[in-house]
Order: structure tokens, then C-alpha cells, then sequence
């Protein structure tokens, strides 16, 4: 079965003058339609570049974006111009993480809603208003045919990004994008959202990459999963197969560098040591060497001068991990979930 | 959109590991009956709202605090959370005394700071330092770091000038930065070191009491462990006290033995943290408890239902008669709209403010206040009852409480 979003070794470099950064570096994956992807990283880890090189986002004369983005068989890095936009905001929409800087302080919300609604469809105002105002009650906001006539400044943030999502999917777009859609947002609020998001992505079928940094967001709404980082996938897979057998030291780390809210209050928080690396001179051999703990025990200094292939990983053909690891699975089993999770074992 | 890190990488690598690392990273054990170092009661502070217009009147107040009492023990942590907009930083302001509170007291090592005046103010600031949120707007760009570091002793006159560069290296070693690098700017540091930079400013005066608002909030996940570990190693090494302000429940939890939960202004619910993270009595607590995405769980058992709260937090200007939280809450009876609940203690470390506190699904059909509030149960003033004097205010926890079982006072 072939894709609904098939992303084939997707690069985007932004030639600077101290070089080239490479934001994006060889990156692909595959969606399909109902489905949900989580792509999770940390800041400069490629994750927001990836997504805006998917909308056309990139200037030419800035970015060099290569490789395939195939939407529903058609490339979008070899359309025109004119038919990107045409596609934009129709088959592809995109939910920014910051609504009250996404939307125009100066126009009513519903005018904004609408504008997205008039751009693809011929219909005249009065039918896009309307339409305004049904999505806004879809997506929650009480009292819709007056708060239509607001301006951002009056929603509160769980309402802009209500907004945001109504104006996101007027159209009802195959693939939506939500960076970070909920950082911004309280906890009450991100529940809020994260419950619209699913409700709303069953009812239009539509694909949904969501990308953030908050690995129980990820948990919580996607199928499949993507880790980044320093602009290369270094583990890939469903979603529950990732979370539960992680197979690259970089996951384990994201994994015990965040404390929970339930379990053992006790329980260690192991900092991922040192800092994101930079993309401009980005280390050799596998890019989080410099921070990994478990370098050693790859024999011949071999984390250092090679880059590790995205490979299958032990547990089987779908989990794809990027490291010389020989046996993650025991380390893992041995050295991480202990510290992290020791109810865990217990339970099994 | 991201963008790659503005830091020259050459520097990263220099950079030294904290000088105590990995031995001990939990929290201390709960701080029980210890003395306390800061004691706040019936804190206040109301921003008023003006009028548009050329005669600027006073229409109305924000109730950004009103009236939470609490107590900070010596070299322990108070957690503070919350959705945004409940007032947590507000109190971590008045604590500092950024702002002069519009009721209440503060009490400090046994002096009341509420209102004393700016001049007299300038010793308790040796004492009393905060780390902020942003570490990207709180660090002055035009000053070097060795000038950001060291300007608490120069302004407080504690040490001669040729002594404060010492100094400040020996504070830029202690977070873990490279003490070469105290004549570099802010902008040649990254996100997690401009954190380190903020607590060690913090820390130059070697503080009693640290409060800390949102301070990994704006770093990423693997950074903010390394500053969290940071904070406790600190916190062990020099005997500071915490007002920790997040709105990260697990990162509280983490951090702070005892824990308040405000909503619009009160503290709603406030207790150790095996309590309140395990058998919280609000439903408000509940609700935002079941809100957090927990990663181990949905990784093994799948998702889990979560309470709804419908709508947002009402405007602190014009807030809910009685209890503030009942335009929200599934449990919400007449009693709600008429009375405000008293923040009740109902364990030993434990007090809630709920008419009918409970643990999730075993909250009681009758409201247990209305024989201390003088009330019947649908709110309205009953003069057969009296109102007990049991409720007060205070900042702390007595010895007795009200049993929730046996609907009575109880002894430890």
C-alpha cells in the first residue's frame, strides 16, 4: 500500500556565511491517512525546518531543500510556486505552536477564519462567515456567532489555539501539521486540545504529524514515532514499540531526563550531559557521540569516525534505530529501566 | 521555526561537569517540624484596574492573591502550581518583595516585611534572591558575565573590588560553567548555561530563602534535568529554602516535599507530596493531576480517560461567589455559590478547601463544612449552628485536625 505522505531523504540546508547548516539531513518517513506521527526532538534538532520544507515554507534563494515529499503521489518539491499555494492551507494545513503571534492582532478571528475558507473555495463572504462559525463551535468555543467578531487579544490562549485548529482544518485537509501545539498551554488546556485534535482527526480522516518536545504528548495521541536529532531520524517506529524498547542511548536519555508524576518519588533524574550540538560544525561519526554514555562499549572508537545507518533494530523489521550498538535491548533492560522505572519490572 | 544554537561550539566541549555530580540527587525527606524560615499569613495583593479616559478612576480590582498562608522551612522546598494566571507568581514577587502585598504578613526570620520601606528593604534582598523564568530576558546582553555575576557584591558592598573576580569564578565553578569564561557575554552562552548564569547571580549572596519561578520551564528536556540536579545539589550544599514555582507537575513533585495547588488566587489544596500526588481531596487537583500526558503509563497500559474541565479560568477581576473553582467542577452544589470553603486540615499534613473533599470517586454526598461555617447544606445561614472556631487561617499545620471519616477533630 503506498503512502498517503511519503517523505524520502528530505534535506534542508541553509548555506550561511561561516557554511552550510545543515538543518535537515537525509530525513524520510511515511503517514497514512488517520494515522498519527509524533516527531520528537529538542530545539535545532530539524523537527519545525522538516515540517515547513513539507508546506513549501522554505524561500529558495535562502534554503536548498532536496529530496522527495510525495503528498498523495504528487511531489511538492517539483510543483510551482503557484500550485503550491493553491495546495497549501487546502490539502496541507499547518497549526502553529504560538497562536497570538499566528494570527493578525488586527483582523476579527472569523475574518481570519474565513479568508483561509475564501482563498480555496468560490463561495462569497456571508457563505465563508458562516462556514467560520460552524468550525468555531466544532472545535468548542461557546457562543460562536458573537465571539466570530472578536479580535485574538479577547480569546483567551486555549481559545486562540481552538481557533488556530478551526482555521487548520476549514478546509479539510488531508495532512495537518501541529507544532507544538499545546507547549504554550496549561495542563487542563493541553488535555483539552489533545482531545479536540483526536476527535477531530477520526472525523476527517485526516493525516496528523505532531511534533513536539514532550514525549507523553507523543504517548498519548501518535502511532508511530520519530526521534531527531542534530536533523537526522536516530529512531523510528510505532509508537508503543519506541516507548517501551528503545533501542539509541538518545531516547534513554530523553526517557530518564524527565520526572513523572507517578511512581517512585525517589527515582533518579539522569541529565543527558552537555549540550545539543551545533549544526554549523556538527561532530563526527554519529552526532550524539560527544553525549553519549555507551560509547565504550562499541569497540574501535567507532561512534567517533562513523555515522551509524538507520538499521533495523533487534527487536525486528519496522523499529528502525541509527547506532553501533551491538545489543541495545539487554543494556536497556539492565542499565536504564532500573533506574528509570523499577515498578516496571517489578510488575512483569 | 527552530533555529540551530547561536553558541560557537568551540566552548561547549570546555565546559566542566558540576563539581558534586551523581551521588545523590533525591530530594531531602520531608521537612517536618522544622523550623520555618519564611511565614506568610493572609497574603493579599490586588492590582487595580483603571478606566479609559482622561480621568483615570479606579474601576475594579485583578484578586491576583487573596489571602494564602504558608510556611517555608530552613533549607526545605514549597512547591507552588498552577494554571497560569492563578496568582503563583504573583506570591513569589511578594516574597521577594517586588511588590509591597495589599494585606497580609510576611514574616522573615521573625520580622514582618510586608511593608517595610525601600531603604530598609536593601539588606533583605542578601537574603531573599530569585531565579527567573527566561534566561534569555534576564540577563542584562551589555554586560559581561563576570559583571552579571559579580554585581550583588559590588552593590552590597561585601567584598573590595579586586576580590569580587575570585569570587565570581568560584560561583561560575560551583554551577558547573567554566570559570574562564567570566569576561564573556550572555549571547555566547546556550539556554541551559544562561540558567547556570541566573542561579549563580542568585546564589552570590548566599540567600537564605531562593525562590525560583518557572526556572527550567524555558529549557529542553535534557538540559532541565541537568539544571534541576543542579538546584538540589545546591540546595544540600548550602541549607537554602525554596519557593519553587512551576507549572510542571512532575517537575515539582520531583523537587519539592510539600506542595500547594492555587486556583485563581488560593491555595486550593496544599500537602506533602506522597498526599497530594497519591490521594489528592480537590477535585480541582484531581482534574489537573489526570491532565498530565504520563509517558511509562500510556507506553504499557495504553491511554487513560481523563477528567474533563470544561471551559477556562474565570477573570480574577470578577471571580465566582463562594467557592472559585465551582464554575468548572463536576461536584459543584448550592452550598458551592454561597459559601467559600475554608482550607481545612484534614490530615497530617494535609488541607484542602473543597466543600466536599475526597479521594477521586469517594467524595462525599453532604458537605462537611457546613457545622464549622454556621451554614445548612445548601449554604444558607443556619442559626442553630455556630460557627466553629477551629477554622483558621494560619500558615502552617496544627497538631489537630478534622477527621473526614469520623466527621470530627482528631489528634496525631
Amino acid at each position: 500500500m503506498s503512502s498517503f505522505l511519503s517523505v524520502r531523504d528530505l534535506k534542508v540546508h541553509f548555506p550561511t556565511v561561516d557554511g552550510i547548516v545543515k538543518a535537515t539531513d537525509g530525513l524520510s518517513f511515511e503517514l497514512q491517512k488517520g494515522k498519527t506521527l509524533g516527531i520528537v526532538g529538542e530545539s535545532g534538532s530539524g523537527k519545525s525546518v522538516s515540517s515547513s520544507a513539507i508546506l513549501g515554507l522554505h524561500r529558495k534563494s535562502s534554503a536548498m531543500v532536496s529530496g522527495e515529499i510525495l503528498l498523495d503521489g504528487v511531489d511538492l518539491l517539483k510543483i510551482s510556486d503557484e500550485e503550491m499555494r493553491r495546495r497549501r492551507g487546502k490539502e496541507v494545513a499547518m497549526i502553529f505552536q504560538d497562536p497570538l503571534s499566528a494570527m493578525h492582532p488586527y483582523y476579527r478571528v472569523g475574518n481570519q477564519i474565513a479568508e483561509a475558507y475564501l482563498v480555496h473555495n468560490d463561495v462569497s463572504k456571508k457563505v465563508a462567515r458562516k462556514r467560520a462559525i460552524e468550525m468555531l463551535d466544532r472545535v468548542g468555543i461557546p457562543q460562536p456567532d458573537r465571539r466570530v467578531d472578536d479580535y485574538p487579544h479577547q480569546f483567551s490562549g486555549g481559545m486562540r489555539q481552538r481557533a488556530m485548529i478551526a482555521m487548520g482544518l476549514i478546509n479539510n485537509p488531508g495532512l495537518l501539521i501541529a507544532d507544538e501545539p499545546t507547549t504554550a498551554l496549561d495542563v487542563t488546556v493541553q488535555a483539552q486540545i489533545l482531545d479536540l485534535l483526536q476527535d477531530l482527526q477520526k472525523e476527517f480522516d485526516s493525516g496528523v504529524i505532531i511534533i513536539t518536545h514532550d514525549l507523553g504528548v507523543v504517548a498519548e495521541m501518535a502511532d508511530d514515532v520519530l526521534v531527531m536529532y542534530a536533523g537526522r531520524a536516530v529512531e523510528y517506529g510505532k509508537c508503543k514499540e519506541i516507548l517501551t524498547h528503545p533501542e539509541m542511548p538518545y531516547t534513554w536519555g530523553l526517557l530518564s531526563s524527565v520526572p513523572d508524576v507517578r511512581g517512585d518519588t525517589s527515582a533518579k533524574l539522569i541529565p543527558i550531559p552537555g549540550n545539543p550540538p551545533s549544526l554549523l560544525n556538527p561532530p563526527s561519526g554519529c552526532a550524539f557521540h560527544p553525549r553519549c554514555t555507551h560509547k565504550d562499549k562499541v569497540p574501535g572508537d567507532l561512534c567517533r569516525t562513523e555515522l551509524p545507518e538507520l538499521v533495523p533494530g533487534v527487536s525486528g523489521g519496522e523499529h528502525l534505530k541509527r547506532c553501533h550498538l551491538a545489543n541495545p535491548d539487554e543494556i536497556y533492560a539492565k542499565e536504564i529501566l532500573p533506574e528509570i522505572a523499577p515498578e516496571l519490572i517489578e510488575e512483569k | 521555526m527552530d533555529q540551530t544554537p547561536t553558541t560557537d561550539p568551540s566552548h561547549e566541549d570546555a565546559v566542566p561537569a558540576p563539581a558534586v555530580a551523581t551521588d545523590e540527587h533525591r530530594a531531602p525527606v520531608t521537612t517536618e517540624n522544622t523550623e520555618a524560615v519564611l511565614s506568610v499569613e493572609n497574603l493579599k495583593m490586588y492590582f487595580p484596574v483603571k478606566s479609559s479616559g482622561l480621568i483615570r478612576r479606579t474601576i475594579g480590582h485583578v484578586q491576583a492573591v487573596d489571602g494564602i498562608s504558608f510556611q517555608l522551612p530552613v533549607g526545605g522546598s514549597l512547591g507552588l502550581v498552577g494554571e497560569s494566571g492563578c496568582g503563583k507568581s504573583t506570591t513569589g514577587r511578594l516574597v521577594t518583595r517586588l511588590y509591597e502585598p495589599t494585606g497580609g504578613s510576611i514574616n522573615f526570620e521573625g520580622r514582618d516585611i510586608a511593608n517595610v520601606s525601600a531603604r530598609s528593604l536593601k539588606p533583605l534582598r542578601r537574603e531573599i534572591q530569585m531565579i527567573f523564568q527566561d534566561p534569555y530576558t534576564s540577563l542584562n546582553p551589555r554586560h559581561s558575565v563576570g559583571a552579571i555575576i559579580g554585581a550583588p557584591l559590588a552593590i552590597h558592598k561585601i567584598l573590595p573590588k579586586k576580590q569580587i573576580l575570585p569570587k565570581v569564578q568560584e560561583l561560575l565553578e560551583i554551577v558547573g560553567l567554566n570559570p574562564e569564561h567570566y569576561n564573556r557575554y550572555p549571547h555566547e552562552f546556550s539556554g541551559g548555561q544562561r540558567q547556570r548564569i541566573g542561579i549563580a547571580r542568585a546564589l552570590t549572596l548566599q540567600p537564605k530563602v531562593l525562590v525560583a519561578d518557572e526556572p527550567v520551564s524555558a529549557l529542553d528536556v535534557s538540559i532541565q534535568a541537568q539544571v534541576i540536579n543542579l538546584l538540589q545539589q545546591l540546595q544540600r550544599e548550602f541549607n537554602i529554602a525554596f519557593l519553587f514555582i512551576a507549572h510542571d507537575l512532575a517537575v515539582v513533585r520531583h523537587f519539592c516535599p510539600e506542595i500547594a495547588v492555587m486556583y485563581l488566587g488560593k491555595i486550593v489544596e496544599i500537602a506533602d507530596r506522597e498526599t497530594l500526588y497519591s490521594r489528592p481531596h480537590h477535585p480541582y487537583t484531581q482534574a489537573l493531576l489526570s491532565a498530565v500526558p504520563d509517558v511509562k503509563q500510556a507506553a504499557i497500559g495504553g491511554r487513560r480517560e481523563r477528567i474533563r474541565l470544561e471551559g477556562d479560568v474565570p477573570s480574577p477581576i470578577n471571580p465566582p461567589s463562594g467557592c472559585r473553582f465551582r464554575t468548572r467542577c463536576s461536584l459543584a452544589q448550592e452550598i458551592c455559590a454561597r459559601a467559600e470553603p475554608p482550607l481545612l486540615q484534614i490530615g497530617k499534613r494535609h488541607k484542602v478547601a473543597c466543600h466536599f473533599p475526597g479521594e477521586l470517586g469517594h467524595h462525599p454526598e453532604k458537605p462537611i463544612t457546613p457545622r464549622l461555617l454556621g451554614v445548612d447544606d445548601t449554604g444558607a445561614p443556619d442559626a442553630g449552628a455556630a460557627p466553629a472556631a477551629e477554622i483558621s487561617n494560619e500558615p502552617g499545620f496544627s497538631d489537630t485536625w478534622f477527621d473526614l471519616e469520623r466527621r470530627s477533630m482528631a489528634k496525631a
